[in-house]
């Protein structure tokens, strides 16, 4: 018994199907500036509050 | 816990699971079987994702490592989103166009059947030994404080998990896993809620983070190069990005959950959203371990949390000491709680100097009173060796018994054990697919029916539950049991992250050469496991590095 592929990459799953964001590497970068966000936001609460 | 509770607790378990068992009722092909109906969306994959990686031991000690140590912590997932970008762009659309079962038959398709049974055999070894511990270490915290039999608790968790898992096998594990998710939310927000309501009267949630803040417990990023720290954002960025990207992208627990997404995808944006959601989700629960650590400056702190284990070592020789050593702490205890008091109404009335010195002399007394409990838990091990179990461990439990309204108890106690559950359910289904696809598929049986490998796979998963069960019930005679059993996942994941590194970016590097270099390097991490004394974490890194290395050499070797 062979394993079947699953649908091939292309077509639906290269759109991200998200407003504003329409390639994946729009997608990433949008992760990664969350990311920045989050440790910025960790930085000026250990900066306020030491 | 009164009746409430129970009722809250058994339903909310019971209820899941049997919901579990309903959902996923009826005969399935081995495919549904292994990676459900392939229908899901990204919402729940990601709570899947999210659910398998964060165990009751989440939940039970992170609160109580904000109490004492506060929010350091959290620099160790910094290197989880960024490689969760990586798997989502370079290994997920690998994994989805071969269409593989499990992430150790991409190993066999990029180079040969040997490899492939290397990379599947790590897998086995370190998570079917580390199958008991997600059951074990929650269980025995919670007996010890409700007073429940641990062989019973372990017995009735495990086999509930067993018997939705092997019914079902990964569209239950992914259905159950988004309620058990729903009820950690409604739980660790309860507490969160409770922590603040539960401050005396006049002292406001900005005070809390004031106090908090001035005895050190957020200091969140330290960007310092000093190696010898133990949490800095250089070692959570760079361990933390090894760590998650062989966790994430190899482990078949986790490889599981996303490809059963029903495109690429939603598999990637389940990714992204643990992504997102890994870094505020530990800030958060953190933070409510430094609110406790504050709420407890304003009512009377037991100098030793697990109280089941201080009222045996009273009736012991050592009391006369222990009994010493509380007394003193309460005094320090309420010398600090006046210096807070005066540092808060100092800060208020605008009075920066006379702020500070009580902030600092609040400080000083802070770090007598940690002295103290050091002295305390040194005792507690020295009467009793196997009372090895973290004091932090038991912060957590305690406030929630103390504190909570009955029914809230119930739920918070179920948070615990939907926790376990959704871990444990997503490792039996890896460990029996593994078991069934890379071994027994590949070596005995090549051409059985569907129907045959959908048995065989219900049979492994049970194998591997009652595996976990059994060796949750014999775990204490193995002492320091949890660190042995990171020590082994540290010795294996490096170079099961090296053979797959390689199959992604060297595309050079051929089965040969990969094979041996992965075995040289496993043996040369188990050598210097023995003879160097550097923490374990670094094996990681050195056992990927070296397998790449080896694997670099030997190719080249093998063209010349």
């Amino acid at each position: 018994m062979k394993a079947t592929p699953n649908r091939p990459a292309g077509g639906p799953d290269e759109e991200t199907g998200l407003p504003g964001l329409r390639s994946w590497r729009a997608v990433y970068g949008w992760v990664f500036a969350s990311f920045l966000l989050w440790v910025g936001l960790l930085a000026a609460l250990s900066e306020i509050y030491s | 816990m009164n009746r409430w509770d129970y009722v809250v607790l058994l339903v909310t378990m019971l209820g899941i699971a049997a919901y579990g068992l309903w959902r996923t009722r009826g005969s399935r092909d081995l495919r549904t079987y292994l990676h459900g109906q392939e229908k899901t969306g990204w919402i729940v994959i990601g709570l899947s994702v999210m659910a398998t990686q964060a165990s009751a031991i989440t939940f039970l000690s992170t609160p109580g490592q904000g109490f004492e140590s506060g929010l350091g912590f959290v620099q160790n997932y910094f290197g989880a989103p960024l490689a969760l970008i990586l798997i989502a762009a370079v290994f997920l659309p690998l994994y989805r166009r071969l269409g593989v079962y499990t992430a150790y038959e991409f190993l066999g398709v990029r180079f040969d059947s040997r490899t492939r049974l290397f990379g599947a055999g790590l897998f086995l070894l370190q998570r079917g030994l580390a199958a008991g511990i997600t059951i074990y270490a929650p269980a025995i915290v919670l007996s010890a404080l409700l007073g429940w039999r641990l062989d019973l608790t372990i017995v009735g968790c495990g086999l509930l998990v067993v018997i939705y898992t092997v019914a079902g096998g990964s569209e239950a594990v992914s259905v159950t896993q988004k309620y058990q998710m729903a009820v950690i939310f409604a739980g660790m927000a309860a507490a969160f809620v409770t922590v603040l309501a539960k401050l005396p009267l006049g002292v406001s949630p900005r005070d809390s983070l004031i106090v908090a803040g001035g005895l050190h417990k957020l200091q969140a990023v330290d960007f310092s190069l000093d190696v010898k720290r133990r949490y800095t954002f250089w070692s959570g960025l760079l361990g933390g990005f090894f760590l998650a990207l062989s966790y994430f992208g190899t482990d078949q627990s986790q490889v599981q959950r996303y490809l059963q997404g029903s495109s690429l995808r939603e598999s990637r944006l389940g990714l992204m959203f643990n992504a997102v959601c890994k870094i505020p989700m530990q800030a958060f629960i953190l933070l409510l371990g430094a609110l406790m650590f504050v709420f407890y400056q304003f009512q009377p702190e037991p100098v030793f949390f697990n109280r089941v284990a201080w009222q045996r070592q009273m009736a012991g020789g050592e009391s006369g000491r222990l009994q010493a050593l509380e007394r003193e702490f309460s005094a320090v205890h309420a010398e600090k709680l006046r210096l807070i008091q005066d540092w808060l109404k100092a800060s208020r009335a605008g009075e920066a100097g006379r702020a500070e010195a009580a902030r600092t002399a609040a400080v000083a007394a802070n770090a007598r009173a940690e002295a103290i409990r050091l002295q305390v838990q040194g005792l507690m091990r020295s009467a009793d060796p196997h009372a090895s179990a973290n004091d932090s461990d038991y912060v957590f439990i305690t406030f929630i018994l103390n504190n909570l309204p009955h029914g809230l108890i119930g739920l918070l106690v179920a948070v615990f054990f939907a926790a376990t559950m959704s871990s444990k359910a997503a490792e039996l289904n890896a460990l029996g697919s593994t078991t069934t696809v890379d071994f027994y598929r590949h070596l005995f049986r090549p051409e059985a029916s569907d129907a045959h490998y959908v048995a065989a796979s219900k049979w492994f998963t049970a194998f591997w539950g009652l595996v976990a069960i059994s060796f949750a019930l014999f775990a204490r005679l193995v002492e320091n049991l949890i660190q042995a059993v990171n020590i082994l996942g540290s010795l294996f994941y490096g170079v099961m992250l090296g053979l797959f590194l390689v199959a992604f970016f060297l595309r050079a590097v051929g089965g040969r050469a990969v094979f041996w270099g992965g075995l040289a390097a496993q043996v040369l991490v188990l050598v210097l496991y023995a003879v160097l004394p550097i923490s374990y974490l670094w094996y990681n890194l050195i056992g990927c590095g070296a397998c790449v290395l080896f694997s670099l050499i030997l190719q080249s070797l093998e063209g010349s």
